[in-house]
């Protein structure tokens, strides 16, 4: 529980509606969209609701004078902590500021608030034949200044780029309390691309109030076909194979029959129940390209052994395809009662390889994996399927995920592709980065955040922030995960 | 864990105890936020789907008590309009274990003598009796006159029936009652085959009307239709308020009505009953002789709109020059998934222009009787419900549920604004009328 002081004063300046401080209240700012382990065990002291920026300013001010911490956060549905006030203090909801505050089509740019629904942004321009191109999974419910922070992926970005190449500007709040603008609507600013830096710091280094975010103009023709697969290797060479032909589909995604069978249970998408793989596949741009790319792209699968290729012929069936995608996370619920979800990158060719190595993970654990994933860049998204409440299961999926990103690694990959390191992820970041790249990401958060006040424990490794990055830290946290570290 | 069981789950304990593996089933992915018409307007994480149930999680863990205002409040805010359901990933069963909550609200909290009286008259008087309805109806005049009417103002429950809030409305009462005898109206022309119709409680009193369009409609489509006799209200006011064992005595009369006679089908013309009445399997699954009976008679129950949208209509309806626009129902679009039917049913009609409404399927406010409990929530929903309808320009707005067209005929006429809401099957039944009188020039045309 928060002092009564700093409610009073966050009161007189938000409004009292504005500032939540009843533990009965508060209780639901314990978690986020990520695994239940991290939820509901860390509760703000005190949530505000601002509405503007210059609240935004008067809640740090009071936070820094008072030495609390702040977290920001937007729809909560981040799937790495990011959102969850580890050391309590304040946690500032961008909910409420949600508006659209300009849309120029002519410089084909947005300016909107951070609390601002990504898919509620697209619907409002897909009017004027605009959209804008990030789409997360959870594209519905996940906010543009989450997008922002986590430098957000989604289905489309294997075309058109993740968030960082869709956001021009940025109003943001540092910690000082200060406002600062940084690029704007002509592309190339000169200097520090310090718009760069702060799209993905997930808010540690500060707090998006505006963001100018690029409209990319809807194509003239969307093609979306699924292709059905005897065996992952078969999906796995197809990827492959229409990449190599020299086609850049807008999006490329696999899903296994595991998965298949949940998202046919929640939605009766219509992808085939006997399949051990089918990709999803999204072809858009000139009407002539698009027909040329689904003829080209339609051989290429069958000579890769697909039993089956449909082309969705109506805008219905095409949501209804990428429906069963987008909610294919959620949809775990209908296997098992719980899912860990890694988020690690391989290079495309690595893909058949690093499947099979999954699977054989998924067997000597005796735990069911679900693969659905961006293939096309090489994201996978392996989610380890288990029950919390049977005895010794959390242990053999930490165990079956550390084995995963250590291989991740050792084929050339990454931890993250695109949810984030939060408070989840950031224990691994030792095995990709060596001493001096952590000392180089401390020197710039202490730069911006000197009291290391804005969403501390996230991204960088426990005790990090002290400056005791080392290799003895390295060997704990190897020994920690049970890995021989080389 | 039975829902009738003497057991105990963290803070819920007693009767009605909501299914823990439900609650457990939310895997907090958030995906339900902007669809919950309370969180849209409040941008509050506890008056949220997802907040409500992390809090009835908390309970069920023993953080958090009961009886804790803010759940209290919560329980009593949510809409209960589902929405959250049909877009819920993991197939929480949101309805469930939000009624569940409130049965065990109810059952520990203190109620105040003159609620639970209102409550008492409202829910064991005159629902669970037709007769007794009817003649409350009746006598809602005199209560008004007589000034009985204060009193009935404060406990707010006799406007339930849509009589007790505005005077404009009590004169269309008087002799359009519909009352079941267990007659047939026979189908016209080739017939396609044998239903029953569903009077409910408002509907047969203050929307009688639509009664009738719903039977020219379907008898013009080729069904017998048969008013089964002993039917009485279908009780979903009485599961929604945490009301359980009336809303269970109300369905095990309407099974033992409508079980014997075998009909093709059991036709609702109100959404919101038609949920209820979809759901007996589930309200009385702990009692072993109705169980079997109640998933029988449910599997059986269609809304008039999506049956006759399945069936297809066998007769054309006449041309209406008119621009309407369609509020979904909450308990027809979410609870029960209906959205294409509505859609085709009212596209069918030639020369009828259909003009979507932003956020069609955002709850009016209606809910049953929350806007009594709940007026300033209920409020700002309709008024961004009209808003969103009046935008399009529609000359009419056409809906499926007895709620919502008196939450939207009330909030209209709030406004000076003389469009009329109209029942999709009125809507229909006007486009014959326009079929028969376009056949017979002679004769007055109808409307």
């Amino acid at each position: 529980m928060a002092q009564p002081a700093v409610v009073a004063q966050l009161e007189a300046a938000l409004g009292r509606d504005s500032v939540l401080s009843n533990p009965s209240e508060l209780t639901v700012y314990e978690y986020d969209g990520s695994d239940e382990a991290l939820a509901g065990s860390h509760r703000p002291d005190v949530v505000v609701l601002p509405q503007t920026a210059q609240q935004v300013q008067q809640v740090v001010k009071i936070a820094r004078a008072m030495g609390m911490p702040v977290t920001a956060r937007g729809g909560g549905t981040g799937l790495a902590g990011g959102a969850i006030a580890v050391q309590g203090g304040i946690l500032v909801a961008l909910t409420k500021m949600d508006r659209i505050l300009e849309i120029n089509t002519r410089d084909r740019y947005a300016l909107v608030e951070p609390g601002l629904i990504n898919l509620d942004l697209s619907q409002t321009t897909s009017r004027d034949g605009y959209f804008f191109a990030p789409d997360p999974s959870s594209q519905r419910a996940c906010t543009i200044g989450g997008n922002v922070a986590n430098n957000s992926g989604g289905p489309h970005c294997l075309k058109y780029g993740v968030t960082v190449n869709h956001i021009l500007g940025l109003e943001v709040v540092l910690p000082d309390g200060e406002l600062l603008w940084v690029g704007g609507p002509s592309p190339d600013v000169p200097g520090v691309d310090l718009t760069g830096i702060l799209v993905g710091s997930e808010g540690t280094l500060g707090i998006v109030t505006k963001a100018m975010v690029r409209l990319t103009r809807s194509p003239e023709a969307t093609d979306v076909l699924l292709a059905a697969f005897p065996s992952i290797e078969a999906a796995s060479s197809a990827v492959s194979a229409i990449i190599a032909a020299g086609v850049l589909p807008t999006a490329l995604e696999m899903m296994d029959a595991l998965t298949i069978t949940a998202v046919e249970s929640a939605y009766h998408a219509g992808y085939p129940r006997d399949a051990a793989a089918v990709l999803l596949i999204e072809i858009d741009g000139l009407l002539e390209v698009v027909a040329e790319n689904t003829r080209l792209i339609s051989v290429i699968c069958e000579q890769q052994e697909a039993t089956e290729v449909r082309v969705a012929s109506t805008q219905e069936e095409r949501d209804l395809l990428w429906l069963g995608r987008k909610a294919a996370l959620g949809a775990m619920g209908r296997l098992a009662p719980n899912y860990y979800l890694q988020d690690t990158v391989v290079p495309r060719t690595k893909l058949p390889v690093t499947l099979q190595r999954v699977e054989e993970i998924s067997k000597d654990y005796k735990l069911p994996v679900a693969n659905v994933f961006h293939a096309g860049d090489g994201n996978l998204h392996p989610l380890i399927l288990f029950d919390r409440h049977k005895p010794g299961d959390i242990e053999r999926v930490l165990h079956a995920g550390t084995e995963m990103i250590h291989w991740c690694i050792e084929v050339g990959g990454a931890v993250s592709g695109e949810h984030g390191i939060g408070l989840e992820k950031k224990d691994f970041l030792p095995l990709v980065f060596t001493t001096e790249d952590l000392a180089a990401m401390a020197g710039l958060k202490l730069s911006f955040d000197p009291l290391q006040l804005f969403n501390p424990e996230k991204v960088f490794p426990s005790g990090f922030s002290c400056g005791e990055v080392s290799a003895l830290r390295q060997q704990a946290l190897a020994a920690r995960l049970g890995i021989d570290f080389v | 864990m039975t829902a009738e069981s003497e057991e105990r789950l963290g803070n819920f304990f007693g009767r009605n105890i909501p299914d823990v593996n439900v609650i457990r089933s939310c895997v907090h992915c958030g995906f339900c936020l902007p669809s919950c018409p309370t969180y849209r307007l409040t941008k509050r994480e506890r008056s949220s789907p997802r907040g409500r149930i992390w809090l009835m999680n908390q309970v069920s863990i023993g953080n958090l008590e009961l009886l804790d205002p803010i759940f209290e409040e919560e329980m009593s805010l949510c809409l209960n309009c589902r929405a959250c359901e049909a877009v819920c990933p993991s197939g929480v069963k949101y309805g469930e274990i939000l009624e569940a909550s409130r049965a065990q609200i109810e059952e520990h909290r203190e109620t105040p003598v003159a609620e639970k009286a209102a409550r008492g008259l409202a829910f064991n008087v005159l629902f669970s009796d037709m007769k007794r309805f009817r003649v409350a109806s009746h006598a809602l005049k005199l209560y008004q006159r007589s000034g009985v009417q204060s009193a009935v103002r404060k406990t707010k429950l006799l406007n339930v029936i849509g009589l007790g809030e505005s005077e404009q409305m009590l004169p269309e009462l008087s002799d359009r009652f519909t009352v079941p005898h267990g007659e047939t109206i026979a189908a016209l022309g080739e017939k396609r085959g044998h239903v029953a119709l569903f009077t409910g409680c408002i509907m047969s009193t203050a929307y009688a009307g639509v009664h009738e369009s719903t039977i020219r409609v379907l008898t013009r489509n080729g069904f017998d239709v048969t008013l089964t006799a002993d039917q009485g209200c279908c009780g979903a006011l009485h599961v929604h308020a945490g009301e359980p064992d009336g809303g269970r005595k109300l369905a095990r009369a309407n099974i033992e009505a409508f079980e014997k006679a075998g009909f093709d089908a059991i036709i609702v013309n109100a959404a919101g009953c038609g949920a209820a009445l979809k759901e007996y399997g589930h309200l009385l699954k702990d009692d072993p002789s109705y169980a079997d009976r109640a998933t029988a008679f449910s599997s059986t129950v269609r809304d008039v709109v999506e049956f006759l949208g399945d069936a297809g209509l066998s007769a054309t309806p006449g041309p209406l020059n008119w621009t309407v626009t369609y509020q979904e129902p909450c308990h027809l679009a979410h609870a029960q998934r209906v959205t294409k039917q509505p859609r085709a049913l009212i596209t069918a009609i030639p020369e009828l222009t259909l003009i979507e409404m932003p956020e069609s399927s955002l709850c009016c406010g209606s809910a049953g009787i929350y806007n009594l409990i709940q007026p300033d929530m209920s409020s700002a929903l309709l008024t961004r419900k009209l808003d969103n309808a009046l935008s399009t320009g529609a000359e009419a707005i056409v809906s499926a549920n007895p709620g919502c067209m008196l939450q939207l005929a009330a909030g209209l006429r709030a406004r000076g604004d003389r469009r009329p809401v109209i029942h999709l099957i009125e809507l229909l039944d006007r486009a014959y009328a326009a079929a028969e009188s376009a056949a017979e020039p002679e004769s007055a045309a109808a409307d």
